[in-house]
């Protein structure tokens, strides 16, 4: 819950790759001129997907080189916004939501999961080093209580027993079906549906 | 004109003024941290509620304009309970650790306290604890006990022009950090000490030193460069324990320099404290009678023509008025000089010397050009004018030399003096963004004054912008920095001996023509001594004394009174805030003691007659200088060269600087960041 | 129950796929020009007519806003920004609409940057949401390559683009000043107002914020008419709604109803009651966790909308409805929601930044047991110094629903945290006496 703190074991240099490179340009032509700063959120994701799920300093360094914006400004955004990993996390980042909504439908019960399948504790790296886990925040799919977030993907509807099938699935190199696991149409209430029938049943 | 009332009283205040800025004009006055009349409005501290009518909310009044018909409360039951609100929760993670905080006694939160505090603290949680940062040789953290008002940032972002520091994180672990691991690349970077309404920056050389009210101040001028920042001098007794900022608009507004804060500790270091005589290649303690005696004799046996007298880059002006009296009536002689070295000067007016357009004229140029200058080293403070001039009208800049970081962009013309010619030939694009100018900015460093062509240089560059007419009595577009505090009264008393510009007295001197040379606080002369006999009077053991035969122990700037003027011209005085270290005198003193020994009679009775001498001489000097037509320009040859722009070496630029640890920290902290490569 | 064909969002459970053709099968994309031929004045007009009052939460009215913008396109751009920074606890509606309504929502786009005179519109989304991010991306695609929007778009003459902005982790952001900040490139801290954004928002230019819910019913309302619209829901309260029900019932949803529903109703029939029956019911946060929670016997008679929710003290909010059965331990779960607020203040104002931390830790020792009688008014206390002193809402937002468990829930705080520390006076104690040596003497 504290400061996150950039990991103490940095590499020296980062430079784009071309792919990225081609995403960052891209990116920036979306903003007015001279507000390419205004990129440096999405360029920090780009930076993050190609340095395998972390930020580390030497992209931020670069970053700032390539927007024309001061390093500090760089490294208060990647600071300030939680979805910047700023130390080495899982290649499967397991994030579960864990916000009241969630809690009171069994929340802590996904985090059993993941301390029995993954690690004991937060931001650890499984066994394998290919999973870690974290609480957040409210995901906004609240009425798929309670869920998590594996990289991009949400598991909604879940309990104990189907996280834990997930995780074996991941752990496996599988990857598991994204959505509802128990079977609903997105946010259709189950089973109870009152409203659009005709839709439903055309 | 906006009519409000402000405590049921009835007020009018310009348009454009905040709600907190017209209750300051009603002399109500209001509780803040983040905010600060010279930086950007915050408005995050929420120290500053007011109540507004009609307003459910207490409101900020830093941020909120002030608008016509207003009714502005501060002194009720609501605005006090808003206040007090905020106020716990800026001490609920601030530690009680004031007994040994350096800000004691001179701290907002503590002052504040007092007002919007409780006795009790209800916080009952853990306390935050927050890592110091290394913020190099000037600063000490302490951020625990910050508060997150930002005003350094700000200050380093928007003032010094360097973004290195931020705030980091977000919520309640929010951390004011420099990545740097280092000092801040500015030569202004201490004024965040003065800044911080709390504890959390403070200054490291002066830790745990004294508490502010064991110190005596006195309201003195800066004498580290010819700018003439309006100082305070703490001292303790004897020793001057800091250096502070004094408010001049004009001047150098509410900033002074790394170097005027802290080359003080040189004033404890190196001092020349007894006569000394040099027998055998080694300094002996004398007395004042001894040496005075030696000196008497040695003159009365020279040649006049083979005497001569060079004043330094710290002297006074009563030192140097005195000076020149002594060499002209006493001796006899009209060798007598204020430059130590080939520095062109066209003494012919007043203006030709001078920043004529003033500090705060830059905020109204339009264009400018940097000849041969780095202001940032040669004059932070107005170098941090001109970035406040670009950032508030973009002002376009444009410099013969690139310099390196200025902390504004410029551009730069490759240093090539054929440059200069096309300019003043009407022939580069340069030209006509001068004549375009309402109101141009031309600066000349020093470097453009010490070259070969400095003459050309400046001539022709001025006869254009007579030619154009740039220097008018509205708008003088002609501008010199000069080098040091003593530079310009020096050239208003007259202490040079010039044909056409040239520095005879150095010539002669290096041609060692000279038998006696007596050097007054002269400490950045290059000269290899022969046979010369050597007289040096000044306060601090440095290159001066080196090569001294007979030592007269003189006094610093805090240690006597005495008048300076700064580049622009204007004449300030300095105040005496400690005394000269045991045998030392007052510079004044000794020469006009030395008179008396020469010929038994004083040159002035007391300092009282040599005050108003001097001031009545400047008077009469400045009238002529207004009552002189100018001169027609003759044509000077051009020369092809480069001009280079060599700074010496900032933190050791004076006797004072080299003998301060302090500024010694500071030049290896700079050279450690340069082998480190972490610069940029 | 609102008939199925007064719903705005026909495909809320993607019973027919979001692509264009779909799109238009249900309506939208029909007559855009025709739409836009009319006029700024006439859509603004429509609008105000509906009463729509915006999405977000705060429930500020849509035509009113529009009608803040710039009359006259100045030298400065003018731009539409959608908020999609959808965060708040218990809220999941924008989502919906991000992924399987996306044609309406730029639909939408294209009428109000019309309407606002904007040619570019920044619509932000969550960085969670990147996979309805995606959606929502291809269909931009699919509009630009169908000439719906880009220039000339639906051949009205007026050039529009879209692009998304992907927050990354940041409730704040929700918060339109931070969105603006955060789309600028740096820390999304909410900025001083005045000025408004209407004026002075995105890059210094006049800049109109929706809510992604907002901006997808307009077009339904000018087909429709704002009159249609005005006449679902009631006075000022007009219109459908999608409600997000989670918590405790027996089948979380969302739906989109009418306005000033009853609360009983999307329970009951809706999300299929309460889990444990109604009797079972301990409280509900009626829009989202920033909303005060509303106690099980009100419940009864509530009706959703903004003024009957407000005369509760509490606020319609999202609509987001989190329902809190008897087998929760509510001051747990107003703890978590204060670590909610904790972890998402920005820190840039004092009594957020020190005040979200307190108020958590308050609870937590409240939940456990381990505070002591006096510190629940000093919590009242605590919330009362944060809200309304900060630069922006998140003040309120996160003092208020500690605020609603203080009003309603108070005699379970004290009953669980019954320790009094503080020492009686007695009578005929002289003035300095110390109370343990009077005890000790008692003994």
């Amino acid at each position: 819950m504290s400061l996150r703190r950039p990991s103490k074991e940095q590499p020296d240099n980062f430079d784009f790759n071309p792919a990225s490179l081609e995403a960052a340009k891209s990116i920036i032509a979306k903003y007015p001129k001279d507000k390419q700063q205004s990129a440096v959120m999405a360029l920090l994701y780009i930076a993050q997907k190609q340095n395998s799920n972390w930020i580390p300093l030497a992209a931020m360094k670069c970053i700032g080189k390539f927007l024309d914006m001061p390093y500090i400004k760089v490294y208060e955004v990647a600071t300030f916004y939680t979805m910047y990993n700023l130390a080495p996390v899982g290649k499967h980042f397991i994030q579960i939501c864990t916000t009241t909504p969630c809690m009171i439908r069994g929340a802590y019960k996904l985090v059993e999961a993941c301390k029995e399948k993954i690690s004991e504790n937060e931001n650890e790296l499984s066994k394998d080093q290919s999973c870690s886990w974290m609480e957040v925040e409210c995901l906004g799919a609240c009425v798929n209580a309670p869920m998590l977030q594996i990289n991009d993907d949400y598991y909604e509807d879940l309990d104990k027993e189907k996280t834990l099938k997930i995780l074996d699935k991941i752990l496996t190199g599988e990857t598991p079906k994204p959505g509802s696991y128990r079977g609903r149409l997105n946010n259709e209430p189950e089973n109870n549906r009152k409203t659009l029938m005709d839709l439903k049943n055309a | 004109m906006l009519k409000l009332k402000v405590n049921e009283i009835d007020i009018e205040v310009e348009e454009g003024l905040t709600v907190l800025q017209a209750c300051e004009k009603a002399g109500v006055e209001i509780p803040r941290f983040c905010y600060h009349e010279k930086l950007s409005i915050a408005g995050n501290c929420r120290m500053c509620l007011v109540e507004l009518e009609k307003s459910p909310k207490p409101v900020a009044s830093c941020a909120m304009p002030a608008a016509e018909g207003m009714n502005i409360k501060t002194n009720t039951e609501f605005v006090e309970k808003a206040r007090k609100g905020v106020m716990e929760f800026l001490l609920a993670n601030h530690p009680l650790d004031c007994p040994v905080c350096d800000q004691g006694g001179e701290c907002d939160l503590q002052d504040q306290s007092m007002l919007y505090g409780v006795d009790k603290s209800r916080y009952k949680e853990n306390k935050r604890a927050v890592s110091e940062k290394n913020m190099g040789p000037l600063i000490k953290t302490q951020m625990t006990r910050c508060i997150h008002c930002t005003r350094c940032v700000r200050f380093a972002t928007e003032v010094a022009g360097v973004t290195e520091i931020g705030a980091i994180g977000r919520g309640e672990d929010m951390e004011i950090t420099t990545y740097l691991e280092q000092s801040m690349q500015s030569e202004l970077s201490a004024n965040v000490v003065d800044l911080c309404p709390v504890g959390a920056l403070t200054s490291k050389p002066y830790v745990f030193e004294a508490r502010p009210w064991e110190l005596k101040k006195t309201e003195s001028i800066d004498v580290m460069d010819a700018i003439g920042s309006n100082i305070r001098v703490d001292t303790y007794g004897w020793e001057v324990k800091r250096i502070l900022p004094r408010i001049n608009e004009d001047i150098n507004e509410e900033w002074i320099s790394d170097k005027t804060r802290y080359a003080c500790d040189g004033l404890l270091n190196q001092r020349l404290d007894t006569p000394y005589i040099k027998y055998n290649g080694k300094f002996e303690k004398a007395s004042w009678n001894e040496v005075f005696n030696i000196i008497k004799s040695k003159f009365k046996n020279t040649d006049k023509d083979k005497i001569c007298g060079m004043s330094g880059d710290l002297v006074n002006m009563e030192t140097l008025y005195i000076f020149k009296e002594f060499f002209n009536k006493t001796l006899g002689s009209h060798n007598v000089e204020s430059r130590s070295d080939h520095t062109y000067l066209n003494s012919k007016k007043r203006e030709n010397y001078l920043f004529n357009s003033t500090i705060n004229g830059i905020e109204e140029a339009d264009f400018i050009l940097l000849i041969g200058s780095n202001p940032r080293y040669e004059a932070t403070i107005l170098n941090a004018r001109i970035r406040k001039a670009y950032l508030q009208n973009k002002t376009k800049i444009i410099s013969l030399n690139n310099v390196g970081d200025l902390t504004y962009p410029y551009e730069s013309l490759n240093g090539d003096i054929e440059n200069i010619k096309r300019i003043t030939e009407d022939s580069h694009e340069v030209s006509s963004l001068i004549k375009k100018a309402k109101k141009p900015l031309i600066i000349f460093g020093q470097s453009s004054l010490k070259t070969k062509s400095a003459k050309y240089i400046f001539e022709s560059v001025k006869s254009f912008l007579k030619k154009n007419n740039k220097m008018s009595d509205e708008w003088n577009s002609l501008n010199t920095i000069s080098e040091n505090a003593s530079t310009v009264g020096s050239f208003d008393l007259g202490l040079y001996k010039t044909v056409d510009g040239s520095n005879e007295v150095l010539k002669d001197l290096e041609n060692h023509m000279f038998e006696i040379v007596y050097l007054l606080g002269v400490d950045n002369l290059k000269f290899e001594k022969k046979n010369e006999f050597v007289i040096y009077q000044g306060s601090h053991g440095d290159k001066g004394a080196e090569i001294a035969d007979i030592i007269l122990p003189g006094a610093a700037y805090t240690e006597q009174n005495g008048y300076f003027t700064n580049l622009e011209g204007k004449i300030q005085k300095a105040y005496k805030a400690s005394f000269p270290p045991e045998e030392a005198k007052e510079d004044w003193l000794i020469i006009n003691e030395l008179a008396e020994t020469m010929n038994h009679r004083k040159l002035f009775n007391d300092k009282d007659e040599l005050d108003s001498s001097l001031l009545n001489q400047i008077n009469l000097f400045i009238e002529k200088d207004k009552s002189i037509k100018s001169s027609t320009v003759e044509n000077i040859e051009f020369k092809q060269e480069i001009l280079k722009v060599e700074n010496e070496d900032y933190y050791y630029s004076n006797a004072i600087a080299r003998a301060s640890k302090t500024m010694l920290e500071c030049k290896t902290a700079k050279v450690n960041l340069k082998l480190t490569g972490t610069e940029g | 129950m609102l008939k199925d064909e007064d719903r705005i969002f026909q495909n809320l459970y993607n019973d027919k796929g979001s692509d264009v053709e779909s799109s238009r099968k249900r309506g939208d994309w029909t007559n855009t020009k025709d739409l836009i031929d009319k006029g700024r004045d006439w859509i603004v007009t429509e609008v105000k007519a509906s009463e729509l009052r915006g999405r977000g939460g705060a429930g500020f009215p849509t035509g009113l806003k529009w009608s803040f913008a710039p009359k006259e396109l100045g030298s400065r751009p003018h731009y539409l920004v959608i908020n999609g920074d959808e965060s708040e606890p218990g809220t999941c509606k924008d989502r919906d609409i991000l992924r399987f309504e996306p044609h309406k929502l730029i639909e939408g786009c294209l009428i109000a940057a019309y309407a606002v005179q904007a040619h570019v519109c920044y619509i932000y989304i969550r960085g969670e949401y990147f996979i309805d991010g995606e959606k929502l991306q291809a269909a931009i695609d699919e509009a630009y390559e169908k000439n719906l929007i880009g220039k000339n778009a639906s051949g009205t003459g007026w050039d529009l683009d879209i692009y998304i902005h992907y927050g990354a982790g940041a409730y704040i952001c929700g918060e339109e000043t931070a969105l603006l900040e955060s789309i600028e490139g740096k820390k999304g801290q909410p900025r001083l107002k005045p000025p408004f954004p209407a004026l002075i928002g995105l890059y210094g230019c006049p800049t109109i914020i929706n809510n992604v819910e907002t901006i997808a019913v307009i077009p339904t309302i000018l087909r429709r008419g704002g009159k249609w619209f005005a006449s679902l829901g009631k006075a000022k309260n007009t219109g459908t709604k999608i409600f997000c029900i989670s918590g405790n019932v027996n089948n979380p949803c969302n739906v989109e109803e009418e306005m000033s529903i009853s609360l009983k109703e999307l329970i009951e029939v809706h999300a299929g009651g309460v889990i444990g029956g109604w009797e079972n019911l301990q409280a509900v946060i009626p829009g989202g966790s920033s909303m005060p929670l509303i106690p099980q016997k009100t419940c009864e008679t509530l009706t959703m909308d903004f003024d009957s929710l407000m005369a509760e003290k509490s606020g319609l909010g999202t609509a987001g409805i989190v329902v809190i059965n008897k087998d929760q331990d509510i001051i747990k779960c107003m703890a978590r929601i204060a670590r909610f607020y904790k972890h998402e203040s920005c820190g840039q104002c004092t009594p957020c930044r020190e005040g979200t931390g307190w108020m958590w830790r308050m609870l937590e020792r409240m939940a456990k047991g381990e505070a002591s009688r006096d510190e629940v008014d000093m919590l009242g206390d605590v919330t009362n110094q944060i809200a309304g002193h900060t630069i922006c809402a998140f003040g309120e937002g996160s003092s208020w629903p500690v605020q609603g468990l203080l009003r309603h829930f108070k005699k379970e705080i004290e009953d669980r945290n019954d320790l009094n520390p503080t020492i009686k006076k007695e009578k005929n104690i002289p003035y300095l006496v110390d109370q343990h040596l009077l005890d000790k003497k008692n003994a």
